[in-house]
């Protein structure tokens, strides 16, 4: 019974702070949001900011049971959570609510909730305890394997239900992988990979293959391998594209001017990468390496988007490059609700002045966009203090998460951090024009139970271990 | 195990700097873009859509069919509403007060800021005095929409109509928002794509009590209305109109085309409806009435309806039989007349004749044995059946000829397994299935299809998919309809054929109702067994011979034999077509025609 006095005393009361203020503030901007002169109680059920402050009620409830229970619980069940999520992903496929085009909210009775919601912290439970197991090496390949299978189990049954946002949810786990010593060239290729595909999607082909080229050269010439071995590879190009040109000649047979540069740049990478393996010039064959494939993704990235991504999808990642714009129609949103906070001003409109806001302009302003209402009625000294506490928490976390001594909760610890990041950083960046549309709700300031839970749940399950970091030693 | 504690700071430094970017984003957009000042002073911004008018139909002779009027839609917005004379409005309107009251409570539950629309399709006589005395009226304000007008009562199969789009069509195109118009039938659904036009979008400064303060930006960001497509359609409608007359009192329909365009010079269905009657607020009161009307004249006969050919199929099974060699110019079959087995002729003629008197005759036991002959060249009776039937459908028949407009049926057809079933493996053969050799039986075979095949025959050996639309403004018709559809016949053997159809009309004692002095019109008669009444009367015809403006079929159901109705009429038409006028001596066969009344044949005198 010493352990419960000490365990009120070791919770970091910061993080609550913050967490109770995000939670404040969230509702009185669903409030604002939803608010009309006609219903004003602030306790209506039948309104969404009174179904809200029940759940915010519950949550509160939520947080106190988790606190209360040993942190050996959730060491011990971590597989069965995960288990039990999955088998609730599995029934949504079959009996699932379809809201919004997602097939993925689970109702019974009148009680809908969205099992993806809570895949976050069972996968970020089945993670730590994986990996901090006695003996575990991260750069196994049996390792990364069955990492990979915990993550991406999930990720493929929410992206059957057709939610692409909670999907990509699960891409920031590569952050807690980069922190338990994932080569840092992962993330570099990864940062690479994007910016490839950005721009394979924005330049018209040939410009982006003449590009690739340009760059390669250059990268070859600063790392100098000697006049000889340049002119060689020059000649391996101009070799490539004579013979697609000659062939382009001869049979005719539409052979555009990108289809003949792609098969030059291909042919001619080849011819260097054998050349500089012959030569044992390790470093130059890796770049010829990275080219190759850089080609190859390039026109993999051109047909997937052409044929595998849905029309919604392409139309949305179209309007963030500036490809094809269409205010009225999938820019509509976004256009909205740069507006919504770009009115704000510096001092907002004040509570429940927001105009933008009020009259449906905005879609989903209690969800997906209530940041927009932050933006409107409190101006850039609301958004200000909003991703201040934001990134306060996120580098609180960090820190906390660093001074564990268990690997189990230093991992959980990460991953809270780095899911909570990945939704304010996809979620705000929507709102201001500089991520895609992607629906994903802000955590504790959107409308809805099951987010506001699994975010409680999440955070509070880490603050339960925090507390306890000093019985880790006496165990 | 913390030998990468220091990536933590990595991991900070991330955060960090994803929340100056959005600090710096989020300073950008709200302290230093002027774009969104404008809005600082509690204004709104108000996407008012800008219909365009839908592009304009014209016949092939340049006259206007199909256009548009202005009417107005009354919208109110909830909030804004102060008492007002609620009688005035709704007498002005012709609506009742409890309707009005009921309209209004949905706009309420709607939106109390947003503006719904109260009554839609209002006349521009209507609205001119509503106009005057809106400032009386707090909350309501008007917009303009465009609706259909017809000049011409005809061709409402052809022309089809507009309505406002459904959950399917907002589901399947993002254009549409709810409230807005689109094509449901005929050309209207085919070239909606052409004829919507694009939408436009203009701006204005909205109070927060909604009122319009000026346009954003002087109208920089507005998005002008991009009118619709002009169609230039291939309908003669001098033609269609002399067509849907002559069917008046009557079920039957009537389909002209050009044989060397697939162009259609003439679709009428009857009986019909005039197309203004599917127009602006009556048009769900109308559409109701129209869909209990006994007669259904909301179904398109010349596109859905399935009748046996009767006769006028002889000349494919003769063409048939011709390319597969089994008959040719020297062959005669004896006819015993009305004792001839298996099927009885009871046309008097001499016998035994050849193919092209057997045409003009309509000799069933020459095409009985025509039709066998077929058979008889093949091992199994199966395999000849299928040899016949993909002559037949190299005609167009049996299968969707895939035209321009919504609704054809393909007819049918049966294949060789239908009868399998029926008779069992190899236990039928041309005489279980001979009702074919003359056109009954399992045959069906809509109007279009008829002359369509009559149009090929016309040209001696191919046909074009039949259109009803043949010029768009700054567009082409798809190359599809552009293609010559080949029959697999022989040039050579259509002149004999088209020779016994010509003698059909001008020799035979039954065809004198329809021979036309100085036209050479090529025809054949059909009747159409009936299991329910009367037989149909069929008639097929092209005219000239040389060089062909115009194939007819004709179907009028209950008409006995295709000699008393459908040949009469069609020789109307195309002397109407050809010579643009009925000639005096053949007047009488026109008010024969017009004054016929098979709906209600027993008239009080």
């Amino acid at each position: 019974m010493a352990k419960r006095n000490s365990l009120w005393a070791n919770i970091d009361w910061l993080t609550v702070f913050i967490y109770l203020v995000l939670v404040f503030l969230g509702w009185i901007n669903i409030y604002a949001a939803v608010y009309d002169a006609d219903h004003h109680s602030i306790f209506d059920v039948s309104q969404r900011y009174g179904k809200q402050m029940v759940w915010i009620g519950a949550a509160l409830l939520i947080a106190f049971v988790i606190l209360l229970i040993e942190t050996n619980f959730y060491v011990f069940f971590a597989w069965f959570f995960y288990g039990a999520v999955i088998f609730l992903l599995i029934m949504v496929l079959f009996f699932g609510t379809t809201v919004n085009n997602s097939k993925s909210w689970l109702t019974i009775g009148s009680f809908a909730i969205q099992p993806a919601e809570f895949g976050k912290f069972t996968t970020a439970l089945v993670l730590a305890k994986y990996m901090s197991t006695f003996g575990f090496k991260l750069k196994r390949f049996k390792s990364l394997l069955t990492i990979g299978v915990i993550i991406f189990l999930p990720v493929l049954l929410i992206l059957l239900q057709n939610d692409m946002g909670s999907a990509l949810v699960y891409f920031s786990f590569i952050l807690v992988l980069y922190r338990e010593g994932l080569s840092g060239v992962v993330l570099f290729f990864i940062t690479l990979i994007v910016l490839l595909f950005v721009f394979s999607l924005v330049l018209p082909e040939v410009t982006f293959f003449i590009l690739l080229a340009v760059i390669a050269l250059v990268v070859f010439l600063i790392l100098n391998p000697g006049m000889k071995h340049f002119f060689r590879v020059v000649l391996f190009f101009a070799a490539a594209l004579a013979l697609f040109a000659g062939l382009g000649f001869f049979i005719k047979a539409g052979l555009k001017p990108e289809h003949i540069l792609a098969g030059m740049l291909m042919l001619g990478g080849i011819a260097a990468w054998v050349y500089s393996l012959r030569k044992k010039l390790k470093s130059y064959s890796m770049i010829a390496l990275v080219f190759i494939g850089a080609v190859l993704f390039s026109v993999t990235v051109d047909y997937t988007f052409d044929n595998v991504l849905s029309s919604y999808q392409q139309a949305r990642i179209n309007e963030l490059l500036g490809i094809e714009s269409d205010p009225l129609g999938v820019g509509y949103n976004v256009n909205q609700s740069k507006i919504a906070i770009g009115s704000g001003g510096m001092w907002g409109k004040g509570f429940l002045n927001g105009t933008q806001t009020k009259f449906n302009f905005v879609p989903a302003q209690s969800t997906d966009f209530i940041f927009c209402t932050v933006g409107e009625e409190w101006g850039f000294a609301g958004t200000f203090v909003v991703v201040l506490l934001f990134v306060l928490l996120f580098v609180r976390l960090v820190l906390l998460a660093e001074r564990q001594r268990s690997g189990f909760s230093r991992i959980y610890g990460y991953s809270a951090a780095v899911v909570l990041f990945f939704h304010f950083a996809v979620n705000i960046g929507m709102t201001i024009g500089l991520m895609p549309v992607i629906g994903i709700p802000l955590p504790f300031f959107s409308y809805g139970g099951s987010s506001l839970w699994s975010f409680t749940i999440l955070l509070f399950i880490f603050l339960r271990l925090d507390a306890s970091r000093l019985d880790y030693l006496s165990q | 195990m913390n030998t990468f504690s220091k990536r933590s700071y990595v991991i900070i430094g991330f955060f960090v700097l994803v929340g100056l970017v959005f600090i710096a984003g989020l300073f950008r957009l709200q302290v230093l873009d002027p774009t969104y000042k404008v809005f600082a002073t509690n204004n709104v911004l108000r996407d008012v859509v800008q219909y365009p008018a839908r592009g304009l139909i014209f016949d092939r002779n340049g006259k206007l069919l199909v256009h548009n009027k202005p009417a107005y839609d009354l919208l109110v917005t909830p909030r804004e509403v102060e008492a007002f004379d609620t009688l005035y409005l709704c007498n002005l309107l012709e609506i009742s007060k409890t309707d009005l009251e009921e309209r209004m409570k949905t706009a309420r539950e709607y939106s109390a800021f947003r503006p719904s629309i109260i009554v839609k399709q209002i006349p521009p006589e209507t609205y001119a005095v509503l106009q005057e005395r809106l400032y009386r009226f707090k909350g309501f304000h008007t917009q303009s929409r465009t609706l259909r007008e017809y000049n011409y009562p005809v061709a409402a199969h052809v022309l089809g109509y507009v309505g406002e789009v459904n959950p399917s069509d907002l589901e399947r195109d993002r254009y549409y928002r709810q409230g807005d118009y689109i094509g449901v039938s005929g050309i209207e659904k085919t070239y909606e794509e052409w004829l919507r036009g694009e939408k436009g979008m203009k701006k204005f400064l909205v109070d927060v009590h909604n009122r319009i303060q000026g346009s954003f930006l002087g109208g920089m960001e507005d998005v002008p209305a991009q009118i619709g497509h002009n169609l230039v359609s291939s309908i003669d409608i001098d033609l269609q109109l002399y067509a849907e007359e002559l069917l008046q009192n009557k079920r039957g329909s009537v389909v002209a085309i050009e044989p060397s365009t697939g162009e259609i010079l003439a679709l009428a269905t009857a009986p019909t409806y005039d197309p203004g009657m599917l127009v602006g607020r009556v048009r769900g009161a109308n559409y109701a009435q129209l869909l209990a009307d006994t007669l259904n004249p909301l179904f398109n006969r010349a596109l859905m309806a399935e009748y046996p050919p009767g006769s006028t199929f002889k000349v494919l099974n003769v063409l048939a039989a011709m390319e597969e060699q089994t008959i040719n110019l020297n062959t005669r079959f004896s006819c015993a007349g009305r004792a001839s087995t298996p099927i009885r002729c009871t046309h008097d003629h001499y016998s035994p004749l050849g193919l092209i008197d057997a045409i003009k005759e309509s000799c069933n036991p020459f095409l009985w044995n025509t039709f066998r002959s077929i058979f008889s060249k093949y091992p199994t009776s199966a395999g000849g059946y299928d040899v016949w039937r993909e002559h037949v459908l190299n005609f167009g028949i049996g299968q969707k000829l895939n035209i321009d407009i919504p609704g054809e049926l393909p007819g049918s057809l049966p294949e060789a397994s239908y009868y399998n079933r029926i008779y069992g493996t190899g236990r039928w053969n041309a005489l279980t299935v001979r009702s074919l050799a003359i056109g009954q039986g399992e045959l069906g075979v809509t109007p279009i299809q008829l002359a369509n095949y009559c149009a090929a025959v016309a040209n001696r050996g191919y046909y074009l998919t039949p259109h009803v639309v043949k010029e768009i403004e700054d567009g082409g018709i798809p190359n599809r309809l552009k293609t010559r559809n080949f029959v697999g016949v022989s040039e050579e053997h259509f002149e004999p054929v088209i020779e016994g159809m010509q003698r059909a009309v001008e020799q035979t004692n039954t065809a004198y109702l329809s021979r036309i002095p100085g036209i050479a019109m090529c025809g054949k008669t059909g009747t159409a067994e009936n299991p329910h009444g009367s037989d149909h009367s069929v008639f097929m015809a092209f005219a000239p011979r040389e060089n062909p403006q115009i194939a007819i079929s004709v179907y009028i159901e209950s008409g006995v034999w295709g000699a008393r109705f459908a040949a009469p009429i069609a020789s109307l038409l195309v002397e109407k077509y050809l010579n643009d006028s009925i000639s005096t001596e053949r007047k009488w066969i026109e008010t024969r025609m017009l004054d016929a009344n098979l709906l209600n044949p027993i008239q009080p005198k």
